[in-house]
C-alpha cells in the first residue's frame, strides 16, 4: 500500500519515532516558529492522534500538515531512521481526502492537468504579466515584482515568462550527425515557461556531447506540485501522461535539470502507479534510465572536458534538498563547476540548508518562506563570490530573489548554465587562435 | 477547560500571536522524549518574551489556580514536561539570546531559551567552553539543561551542569523576581538557593536567566579504544585508569548487547564477541595528552585487554567514537520502543551493576543493552521493547523496579542525569526514605504551596 492511498501506510514509520526531537536541530521551519508543530516530531504525533481516534482530520490539521518544505534534513538527523518526508505525503493525501483541497490549488493542479488551456494561459501571461508584475531592474535577469498583494505578499521577485516556451523553441527531435545516445529531456513547467535559459543550456551541453535530444511536446507538469499538497488524482494523471509520452518517443536515458522532476521519474511515479501493473513496470523502467543532468554527465556521458574554455567566476553552490538528500547528488555538480577552467568554488555555511521555496510552499506560506531564505542569503552574501550555481530552477527563483531583496550582486545560475557557458567560450578561443 | 477570562488575561498580556489555543498545536505539546508515557494535553500554550511577561503569567496563574507547566524543548527522559493536569505550558523558546560572553571573568549570561550548542558556538569564538554535553546538546534548552542537572559524557573530569551554573534569575511561584549568586566564584551570602533550583525540575520557581562558568577550550585530545572479553577486568581497568591519577575527559563502555547491534549497524570493526568495549579520551595540554594517551595505552594492556588503539588522528578518532555515537541510534532501531534508564552507581560497582542488569534481562525475558559513562559510574541500561505488546511493558516495568533496587543496594541513586519528574517519582523513599520524601515535600511547600508550578512532577503530594 503507497503512502498516497492511505493514512494507515505509515502506521510502522510512524511508530519508529522515539520522540526524542533531534528533528528539531535542523528543521528550517522550527528555526523560525519555535512552534513544536512546526518540527516533525510534532506533525508525527498529530497523524498518531489521527490514526488512533483521539483527534480527527480537521481543517487546521491539513493547515499544520502544510508546514514542511519536505527538506528531508529531519530524515538525515534521525536516529530511528524515520522517513518524514513518506508521513507528511501520506497525511497531506488524507487532509485532502477528507477536507478536499484548497480552493486555489484545486484550480492549479486542474489547470496544470489541461496542458492546452495551460499553455495558452501562460502564452496570455507572458503577453499581459506587466499588468500584475512590475519590472526590477537587474543585470542578470529579467525579473518582477506583484503589484498588488494578491496574499502570497510584494515581496517576492519572480522571474518573468518567457515570450516563447522552451517546447514550442525546439523540435520533438533535435537530430545530430553520428550521435552516441538518444537522450529524453524532461523539462518540467519552470524551465519550459520561465527558465528557458537553463533548458537551452541543457541541450547544448548535450549537443556538444553527441547526444540526440528528444523533447516530446506532449509531456506536462512533473505532478510533484499535486502530489506533495495531497491530490493524488492529478499527480497520477500527469505521472501516466508524461511516462507515455517518452515511451512513444523512446530514447537510451532521460535526462532531468530540476530536482523535483528528478525524484518524480526516480521515484515517485513508481509509488503513484504501483496498483497499475502495466503502468508501475512503464515506470520502472523509465526510473532505471532516469538521471540529473549533473549526474548524466558525470556517470553517464562522461562529459568532454576538452573545448571548455575560461570562465571567471567565483562561485558558490546551493544543494537543493531533492537534488541533495533526495536523490544523493552533491559531488557531482561540484565536480563539473570544478573541472571548467576559472572557476573557483567556495563553499557556503551550510549549502545543504533548505532554501525556504518548496515550491507552492513559498505562496502558501510567503513569510516563513522569506524567513528561511534570509538565512541562506546571509550564508550566500558571506562568501566572497560573484555567481550562485544551484541544480533545481525553483532554489533559483528563491535565491534570486533573495538576492534581490537583500539588494547585492550575485548571479544565480544552474550549473550546466555554466558549461555551456564554458563551452561557449571554448569556441571563442579556438576562433581567436586560428 | 480553562475560563474564558483566564485566556483573555493572558492574551493582553502576550499578545494573540503568543498564545496557542488550538486543539491541533496544543496536541503537540502533550509529550515529551519519554518512551512509554501518557501524554496530557494542555489547556493553553503560552510563549512570554521577557521576564516580566513570564511573572505575569505566573500572577494570572496563581489567581485562577491554574498549574504551569514550563517546558524547553521537551527532550527529557523523565516525563519532566508532560502537563499532567492540563493547565498552561509556559515555553521558554523566545527567550533565546545569549546577553553575554565575559571573557574576564569567564562567564556568560544567557537566555533559558538557548540551545546549549548555540552557547559553546559562541564560547567557542572565544576559545571558551561549557563542558556539559547532554547528547541532546544540539536541540535541549539551557533552561531545560540547568532544571534536569543534565550530564552527559564529560561528567567523570568536568562534573555536570550544576558545577556550572553561577547565577539565576527566577520568577517565583508568587511572581516575584529575584536574582541570587552571580558573577563571583566565591558567595555565600544566604542560602544557595541556585544550588537548590539547579536541577529542581520547575517545581521551585521558573529560570529567566542563568550566568554559566565557562573554561578555556582544551588545546589537544586523544582517544582510546580497549577491548575486553570479561567484564571484570573491564571494571578493573576503569579504577586502575582513576588510580594512577589519570582523570580522562570521558570514559565510556559498550556492553555486549550493545556491540553486537552497534557492529550490526555501522561495521565499526568491534569484534563480536568481545564482553566490552571502553573508550576513554583524554584533553589538555598537548604535552600532557601525550603522556596521559601513552600511560592510559599501558593501563589497559596491564589490565588484560584484547586489544588497545590510539586514535592517531582527527578521522580515527571519529572512527572510534562512531561505535559510541551509534549506540542509541542502532538500539533505537531494533524495536519501536527503547525505554533508557540511568541509574548510577559508585564506579567501582560498575562490573557488579552491569552482571546484574544482564540477570535481570534474562529474569524477564527482555533485550537489555547496557552502555554509557563508566567513568562517572553512569550506565544506560536500555531495554528493547514495544509498548503495544502489554504483557511484554509488564515485564519491562517489573524490570525497572529491579535495577533501581539494585543500584540503591550497591550504593548508588535512581537518576545519575535523566531526573524524576513522573517516571521514577514513585520510587523516591527507596532512595531517601519516607523521611527524605517528607522533607522534599517541605521544601516544595515553602516556595510553591499551592502547587502551582510543575505540580506532579518530582515531589508527590498526599
Amino acid at each position: 500500500m503507497s503512502v498516497y492511498d492511505s493514512l494507515d501506510s505509515i502506521t510502522e514509520e510512524l511508530h519508529k519515532c522515539m520522540k526524542c526531537g533531534n528533528c528539531m536541530a535542523v528543521c528550517p521551519i522550527y528555526k523560525e516558529t519555535r512552534k513544536e508543530v512546526g518540527v516533525a516530531r510534532g506533525k508525527i504525533s498529530l497523524a498518531e492522534y489521527i490514526l488512533s481516534g483521539e483527534a480527527e482530520m480537521t481543517k487546521g490539521m491539513g493547515d499544520r500538515f502544510s508546514l514542511c518544505t519536505t527538506c528531508m534534513a529531519c530524515n538525515t538527523n534521525c536516529p530511528c531512521g524515520v522517513r518524514f518526508d513518506k508521513i507528511i505525503l501520506a497525511a497531506r493525501a488524507e487532509a485532502v481526502r477528507k477536507k478536499g483541497l484548497h480552493p486555489v490549488k484545486k484550480i492549479a493542479f486542474t489547470a496544470l492537468k489541461m496542458q492546452r488551456v495551460f499553455n495558452f494561459g501562460m502564452k496570455a501571461g507572458s503577453i499581459f504579466q506587466g499588468v500584475a508584475l512590475k519590472n526590477v531592474p537587474n543585470r542578470h535577469s529579467k525579473l518582477a515584482r506583484m503589484r498588488v498583494d494578491v496574499g502570497i505578499g510584494k515581496e517576492k521577485v519572480f522571474p518573468m515568462l518567457s515570450k516563447k516556451t522552451l517546447r514550442s523553441e525546439f523540435p520533438d527531435v533535435i537530430t545530430i550527425k553520428n550521435p552516441k545516445m538518444r537522450v529524453g529531456f524532461f523539462t518540467g513547467c519552470m524551465i519550459n515557461y520561465f527558465y528557458t535559459d537553463i533548458g537551452r543550456a541543457v541541450i547544448e551541453v548535450l549537443r556538444e556531447n553527441d547526444i540526440e535530444v528528444v523533447i516530446p511536446k506532449s509531456q506536462a507538469c512533473c505532478g510533484i506540485p499535486a502530489s506533495v499538497n495531497g491530490d493524488v488524482a492529478s499527480a497520477r494523471t500527469l505521472a501516466k501522461r508524461n511516462l507515455r509520452a517518452f515511451e512513444r518517443m523512446g530514447a537510451d536515458a532521460l535526462v532531468v535539470a530540476c530536482s523535483s522532476g528528478g525524484t518524480a521519474w526516480k521515484h515517485v511515479y513508481g509509488e503513484l502507479l504501483e496498483n497499475d501493473h502495466e503502468l508501475k513496470a512503464l515506470a520502472d523502467k523509465w526510473a532505471k534510465k532516469s538521471y540529473d543532468i549533473s549526474e548524466f554527465l558525470i556517470h553517464q556521458v562522461p562529459f568532454k572536458k576538452e573545448g571548455l574554455g575560461r570562465v571567471a567566476r567565483k562561485v558558490t553552490y546551493h544543494e537543493p534538498c531533492h537534488l541533495n538528500r533526495g536523490q544523493g547528488i552533491s559531488k557531482e555538480p561540484r565536480e563539473i563547476l570544478k573541472s571548467i577552467p576559472g572557476v573557483e568554488l567556495i563553499e557556503m555555511k551550510e549549502p545543504g540548508r533548505c532554501c525556504g521555496m518548496a515550491g507552492s510552499f513559498s505562496l502558501v506560506h510567503p513569510n516563513l518562506s522569506g524567513q528561511i531564505s534570509d538565512r541562506k542569503t546571509a550564508d550566500i552574501q558571506t562568501t566572497n563570490t560573484d555567481t550562485v550555481a544551484t541544480g533545481c530552477p525553483a532554489c533559483r527563483l528563491q535565491l534570486q530573489s533573495g538576492v534581490e531583496n537583500a539588494e547585492f550582486d550575485r548571479e544565480v545560475l544552474h550549473t550546466v548554465q555554466i558549461l555551456a557557458e564554458s563551452y561557449r567560450a571554448g569556441k571563442e578561443e579556438l576562433k581567436r587562435s586560428k | 477547560m480553562l475560563a474564558r477570562e483566564v485566556l483573555e488575561e493572558l492574551v493582553q498580556v502576550l499578545g494573540r500571536e503568543n498564545v496557542l489555543t488550538e486543539q491541533e498545536d496544543l496536541l503537540t505539546y502533550a509529550y515529551d522524549a519519554t518512551a512509554a508515557m501518557k501524554h496530557h494535553k494542555p489547556d493553553v500554550v503560552v510563549a512570554p518574551l521577557s521576564t516580566e511577561q513570564v511573572a505575569d503569567v505566573v500572577k494570572i496563574a496563581l489567581r485562577h489556580h491554574v498549574p504551569i507547566y514550563p517546558r524547553g524543548s521537551g527532550t527529557n527522559l523523565s516525563g519532566g514536561t508532560i502537563p499532567i493536569e492540563g493547565g498552561i505550558v509556559l515555553s521558554m523558546l523566545n527567550l533565546n539570546k545569549i546577553l553575554e560572553v565575559d571573557q574576564d571573568n569567564l562567564t556568560a549570561t544567557v537566555q533559558p531559551g538557548v540551545i546549549i550548542q548555540a552557547l559553546n558556538d559562541e564560547a567557542g569564538k572565544y576559545g571558551l567552553l561549557y563542558p556539559p554535553d547532554p547528547g541532546t546538546v544540539t536541540t535541549a534548552t539551557m533552561g531545560g539543561s540547568v532544571s534536569e542537572c543534565s550530564g552527559g559524557l564529560r561528567g567523570l573530569k568536568y562534573g555536570v551542569t550544576k558545577h556550572y551554573i553561577m547565577g539565576l534569575q527566577l520568577v517565583l511561584a508568587n511572581g516575584e523576581v529575584i536574582r541570587w549568586g552571580g558573577k563571583t566564584v566565591k558567595n555565600v551570602t544566604g542560602y544557595d538557593l541556585v544550588a537548590l533550583f539547579t536541577g529542581a525540575e520547575g517545581t521551585l520557581g521558573i529560570i529567566t536567566e542563568i550566568i554559566v562558568k565557562l573554561i578555556p577550550a582544551p588545546e589537544a585530545r586523544k582517544s582510546i579504544l580497549a577491548v575486553f572479553d570479561d567484564i571484570d577486568k573491564a571494571g578493573r581497568a576503569i579504577a586502575a585508569i582513576i588510580r594512577n591519577k589519570v582523570i580522562p575527559a570521558t570514559l565510556e563502555i559498550l556492553d555486549n548487547a550493545t556491540i553486537q547491534t552497534v557492529e550490526n549497524f555501522v561495521h565499526a570493526g568491534l569484534p563480536m564477541d568481545a564482553e566490552a568495549v571502553l573508550l576513554c579520551e583524554v584533553d589538555g595540554y598537548k604535552e600532557v595528552v601525550q603522556r596521559e594517551a601513552v600511560l592510559v595505552e599501558r593501563i589497559l594492556q596491564e589490565e588484560g585487554a584484547v586489544q588497545v588503539k590510539i586514535a592517531k588522528d582527527d578521522k580515527e578518532r571519529d572512527l572510534l567514537w562512531l561505535a559510541r555515537r551509534s549506540a542509541l541510534p542502532a538500539l533505537a532501531q531494533k524495536r519501536p520502543t527503547t525505554v533508557l534508564e540511568d541509574a548510577t552507581v559508585p564506579r567501582s560497582k560498575i562490573p557488579d551493576m552491569l552482571k546484574a542488569i544482564r540477570r535481570i534481562a534474562t529474569k524477564y525475558s527482555l533485550q537489555i543493552a547496557t552502555f554509557g559513562h563508566a567513568g562517572d559510574g553512569n550506565l544506560h541500561p536500555t531495554i528493547l521493547t514495544d509498548e503495544r505488546e502489554l504483557e511484554e511493558m509488564k515485564r519491562v516495568h517489573l524490570a525497572v523496579d529491579e535495577i533501581f533496587e539494585t543500584a540503591i543496594a550497591l550504593g548508588g541513586t535512581l537518576s545519575g542525569e535523566h531526573g524524576i519528574g513522573i517516571a521514577k517519582m514513585k520510587y523516591l523513599d527507596l532512595e531517601f526514605g519516607e523521611a527524605g520524601v517528607a522533607a522534599l515535600r517541605r521544601i516544595k511547600e515553602a516556595m510553591d504551596p499551592n502547587y502551582l508550578l510543575n505540580p506532579w512532577k518530582m515531589v508527590r503530594r498526599d
